[in-house]
């Protein structure tokens, strides 16, 4: 019986020959990851381990961008404990206001993530890494706090869903599309426990941009990490933005998989998911009636890369946002806020009366930047539509692509760029 | 060790996002955040959650963010112990990692319903429901998970190997 590529991953990180699922592993981690909201919690949690210090100080990264710049007392004084933490503990890897970005934007970007690695992050989107071949996965800060005093991880190994993807997407249809679809297929607790690993031809036409979208919302399946093959896409994105070494690992042709599916991007329309759950999905088609909207989101880890931002210029560029209705534009990292710039796309945006914001988490997890009062309606390029996520417990939020989203800013109801 | 207390049932998919709402989220202090567990799926439960009290749920209670805040919230109201068909994974760590005990039983879930007076057995997985007199086994942690809950949370379990 053969090991699938996560599998393959952990045994080698715990040092074994093979591993199964529901085995019980410790593993050795190669990047522990915290924000300005859970760092604090671990921190408090290290202070009482008889273990001093951290593992390695090149091997933690801590990237304050939830409540970023500080929006209130408390989170500067989160952030500062933080920013205390990485001085004590010379961590290198610390990304300070003017030079971080949205953590899962910003690791690859640094080159901090490779294939083959093992990574954990008190941030339950940590998953995207996946995208370049990682094993990685979210925690909680005492899992964080263990982990940068010790390097390792306890791991139950998971079984795991196949995802074959054949076809080409066509116009307008984004990672983001593929992903929401997965989820409305399987449901919020559909690989509860579980990898989603993808594999198949049709991953050939998916941008890195779009694998990380698709990675980054395994969790909204309940997944503990979706993952990728190396594939010359991510081999050209790596030698852009690491000096790291990697190694590739790939499923056994025997690898047991709990179940799997075949998705035809080229039958994909662009997808929606309705409030309050990722799995409440429609396409666009499918949806009858007007559903006029009060906010546009276009950012955060899933969705605030530069594909997503040329996406969103090109349907606003010589359009207007709809009058009465706030549109924010939020660039996941400097590095991608600096190309929107020269490419023009943040003058387009402005031009058609959005906002930019510099990068931060701020809406999408209801801090600030674009909280929702009662009764309001967001399309939001984000994760979670949950009750409350992004404001009061009567707004709602609509989960959709860059590209559903803008052309939603232009009609103030939920549009596709095909319907303008 | 056992916990024994008044039930509050709630339905499938309860994420972090209702446990404690981020809007809290600039604290970290545990009694500040019990003051809002729950509250945006049940305004009262803060005003009439006693110590010892259970929570029980459907399917993927604790799902969404990675935050610890959401079982630190809970334990910190006084809730001595939350049954659930499953849970979702980071939440599950959490709560083993914090030593808030959990018990997977969906047959519990389903025949225990709001306000019974319920007794939890943690060495024995045991709940049983003093309301309505039924009772139910609950899924046994495996061995490594019990030695950290019974060192009360993985800081201590990992002191404690140090020594």
């Amino acid at each position: 019986m053969g090991m699938t590529m996560t599998q393959k991953i952990l045994a080698a990180a715990a040092g074994l020959e093979k591993v199964e699922a529901g085995q019980l592993i410790e593993a050795k981690l190669d990047l522990v990851l915290g924000n300005d909201i859970t760092s604090p919690v671990a921190i408090r949690e290290m202070e009482k381990m008889k273990v001093q210090g951290v593992f390695d100080k090149d091997k933690i990264a801590l990237v304050p961008d939830h409540f970023v710049p500080n929006k209130d007392i408390k989170s500067a004084e989160h952030c500062k404990c933080v920013r205390e933490f990485a001085r004590r503990n010379e961590i290198t890897n610390y990304f300070e206001v003017g030079e971080m970005g949205i953590e899962h934007a910003l690791l690859p970007e640094k080159g901090l993530t490779v294939p083959g690695d093992v990574i954990i992050g008190a941030d339950s989107h940590t998953c995207t890494y996946g995208a370049l071949g990682a094993f990685s996965t979210g925690v909680g800060s005492t899992d964080m706090a263990a982990g940068m005093a010790t390097g390792m991880a306890w791991f139950k190994v998971p079984g795991a869903i196949r995802f074959c993807l054949v076809g080409r997407p066509g116009e307008w249809i984004s990672g983001k599309d593929v992903i929401l679809h997965i989820i409305g297929m399987i449901g919020v607790d559909g690989a509860l426990y579980k990898s989603m690993e993808f594999v198949g031809e049709g991953i050939r036409y998916l941008s890195m941009d779009d694998r990380f979208t698709i990675a980054n919302m395994a969790i909204e399946a309940g997944g503990k990490n979706g993952i990728f093959p190396v594939d010359e896409t991510a081999e050209a994105y790596l030698r852009e933005h690491t000096s790291r070494s990697w190694k590739v690992y790939e499923a056994d042709e025997d690898a047991v998989y709990d179940e799997e599916y075949t998705i035809d991007l080229s039958a994909l329309r662009p997808t929606v998911a309705f409030p309050h759950l990722p799995e409440n999905t429609r396409t666009v088609d499918e949806i009858k009636e007007e559903i006029p909207i009060d906010q546009v989101v276009i950012g955060s880890c899933t969705n605030g890369r530069l594909e997503d931002l040329r996406t969103a210029a090109k349907v606003l560029k010589g359009r207007r946002v709809k009058k009465g209705l706030r549109c924010i534009v939020i660039p996941a990292t400097q590095a991608i806020y600096l190309q929107a710039m020269e490419e023009g796309l943040l003058k387009t945006f402005i031009e058609a009366g959005a906002v930019v914001s510099t990068p931060t988490c701020g809406p999408c997890l209801g801090g600030y930047m674009g909280i929702l009062a009662k009764g309001e309606r967001c399309v939001s390029t984000t994760n979670r539509n949950f009750v409350g996520r992004m404001g009061d417990v009567e707004s709602e939020i609509y989960l959709a692509s860059p590209a559903v989203a803008a052309a939603s800013a232009v009609t103030g109801r939920i549009s596709c760029p095909c319907q303008l | 060790m056992k916990a024994n207390g008044t039930v509050f049932k709630y339905g499938d998919n309860v994420d972090t996002d209702v446990i404690i709402p981020a809007r809290y989220l600039n604290s970290s202090d545990p009694a500040e955040l019990a003051s809002h567990c729950m509250e945006d799926i049940d305004k009262d439960f803060i005003k009439k959650v006693k110590k010892g009290d259970i929570i029980v749920a459907d399917k993927n209670f604790g799902c969404g963010s990675s935050r610890e805040h959401a079982p630190i919230a809970i334990k910190a109201a006084g809730v001595s112990c939350v049954i659930a068909q499953t849970f979702a994974r980071i939440f599950y760590r959490n709560a083993i990692n914090i030593g808030l005990p959990i018990i997977e039983c969906p047959e519990a879930s389903r025949g225990i319903q709001d306000g019974d007076q319920v007794e939890v057995d943690f060495d024995s997985g045991v709940i049983y429901n003093r309301t309505r007199g039924t009772q139910f086994q609950g899924q046994a942690f495996p061995e490594f998970m019990q030695k950290i809950i019974a060192a009360q949370g993985l800081i201590n379990y990992i002191n404690s190997k140090e020594e």
